[in-house]
């Protein structure tokens, strides 16, 4: 691939919290298009990763390029401003675990929010977008309602629609589906694979093993802050090049292809 | 008996004029306190060390002066600094002050209990400084805190009733008046009793619809 197809170019990325040192070293690159599982056990610094890609932490070194731009950093060394930051975090959707939306706000107020106050793009256009993406998620009856009446399973779709009323170039999700029950984790999935099929640019934390194999472009396989293993999802999950990876699989082995929670 | 309610009765132009002014300072003062309490809310939640300590400062020592105390000083105290106001000015500043420190304390015991993932999903999604703090930061907090807020207000209400040594012609002072020229003081003070009670009354109100559009969002 060239480099103008990278949407997102991480080189070097190390994060310590105190003595901890979370994330080492990492590299890895996302070209359009692409769907990467980012797998591993829990405490790999997998969320940290994520977190660092749109600076909700600060890493402690190594560069993240969006499109070509340098996250974080401006040309001249410094530290971005939160208005530059700003700028390129509407470029940047997340989708977080615990689905964060905002409770004072209707579902449908949620997706409108930042595209009109950060975005500062036209109410209609906005509204008619909005609308359009509740009904892709199958919520469109639910857009006067607000969050603290949906299901966790509608609450995460809601959260994916409103980060994709961004118009963003690249979308990160941080374990989306661990904090639903069971019967609700499919729903959110079926929205995910059909992002993936649609050729969305995506980054995955996740422990759906199953989502992983079907629908990922690529499998990053992250262990105590290192990228021990990245690989094509069929090669990875059938045969893994290193034993920690091996190890990692065969705790999911007894588990149901998307049944784990 | 009646006859005392008679005489409050005829003196009644001099307490609704008390009612009205005690209702304007209240009002007036309760959204002065809100506002500036939203203000620093924020510098008690800082990170910099200066910011935050220094609201603190103001903070502790507004809670830790009598209101009555801190009435005298500005309108004693701070004509030596060469401030002068009038007596309208320095209640309405009084209060405000006083019970802005009140409300930065309420908002910030309702902010530490939110949960962090909204406001990490506002900063994400591009929001940050001021319309961060107003449009994903406050509402949450206004909803949340909203009984207790009312409480404060009513608190102030009552609070109020101190201007009364400064000659502000509230309702205290209306009631004080009736008193003294006719010597009627149970009838004057317990009619000026009901009429705090309604003002509360309205306070409540407000907390009750306040609380039906936030038990929407809980």
């Amino acid at each position: 691939m060239t480099a103008a197809t990278k949407v997102l170019d991480v080189a070097g990325v190390s994060k310590r919290f105190g003595s901890v040192e979370v994330l080492s070293d990492v590299s890895f690159q996302v070209d359009k298009s692409e769907t990467v599982c980012v797998l591993g056990p829990s405490g790999s610094g997998k969320s940290t990763l994520l977190r660092c890609i749109n600076w909700l932490e600060q890493p402690d070194a190594g560069q993240i390029y969006l499109n070509g731009s340098r996250v974080g950093i401006n040309p001249g060394g410094a530290v971005m401003s939160d208005r530059d930051l700003s700028q390129i975090r509407t470029r940047i959707g997340m989708v977080f675990q615990h689905f964060a939306l905002w409770p004072h706000l209707t579902v449908l107020q949620n997706l409108m929010e930042a595209p009109m106050q950060v975005q500062r793009r036209p109410k209609g256009e906005v509204r008619d977008e909005a609308l359009a993406l509740l009904a892709k998620v199958g919520l469109a009856d639910k857009r006067d309602a607000f969050p603290a009446r949906l299901s966790g399973g509608q609450k995460q779709r809601v959260g994916i629609a409103r980060a994709l009323a961004m118009r963003p170039d690249l979308l990160l999700f941080d374990e989306p589906t661990s904090a639903l029950d069971p019967e609700l984790v499919g729903e959110v999935l079926v929205v995910m694979r059909d992002l993936a099929r649609e050729g969305m640019t995506m980054v995955i934390v996740t422990h759906e093993m199953g989502f992983a194999r079907e629908a990922a472009t690529r499998v990053l396989f992250l262990d105590r802050g290192r990228v021990v293993e990245t690989a094509a999802p069929d090669k990875f999950f059938a045969d893994p090049d290193t034993d920690r990876a091996r190890q990692f699989l065969q705790r999911y082995a007894g588990e149901p292809a998307g049944g784990r929670r | 008996m009646i006859h005392d309610f008679g005489i409050v009765w005829s003196e009644r132009g001099l307490l609704l004029s008390g009612l009205a002014n005690t209702a304007i300072l209240s009002a007036f003062s309760a959204i002065g306190a809100l506002l500036l309490g939203a203000a620093l809310a924020p510098a008690l939640m800082a990170r910099h060390r200066a910011v935050s300590w220094a609201a603190r400062g103001f903070v502790d020592g507004m809670r830790c002066v009598p209101f009555l105390l801190f009435a005298y000083i500005v309108y004693y105290g701070f004509p030596s600094f060469g401030v002068r106001l009038d007596n309208w000015t320095t209640g309405l500043a009084a209060l405000t002050l006083y019970n802005a420190a009140y409300m930065a304390e309420i908002l910030r015991g309702a902010w530490i209990v939110q949960p962090r993932e909204p406001l990490e999903a506002g900063v994400a999604f591009g929001f940050s400084g001021i319309g961060l703090f107003r449009r994903i930061i406050l509402p949450p907090l206004l909803l949340a805190a909203g009984p207790v807020i009312g409480n404060q207000m009513i608190q102030i209400i009552k609070d109020s009733a101190f201007l009364t040594i400064i000659a502000l012609p509230e309702l205290t002072h209306a009631a004080s008046s009736i008193q003294s020229r006719h010597y009627v003081p149970f009838a004057a003070f317990i009619t000026a009793v009901f009429l705090y009670w309604g003002l509360c009354l309205i306070i409540e109100a407000g907390v009750n619809s306040i609380g039906r559009v936030a038990e929407a969002r809980r």
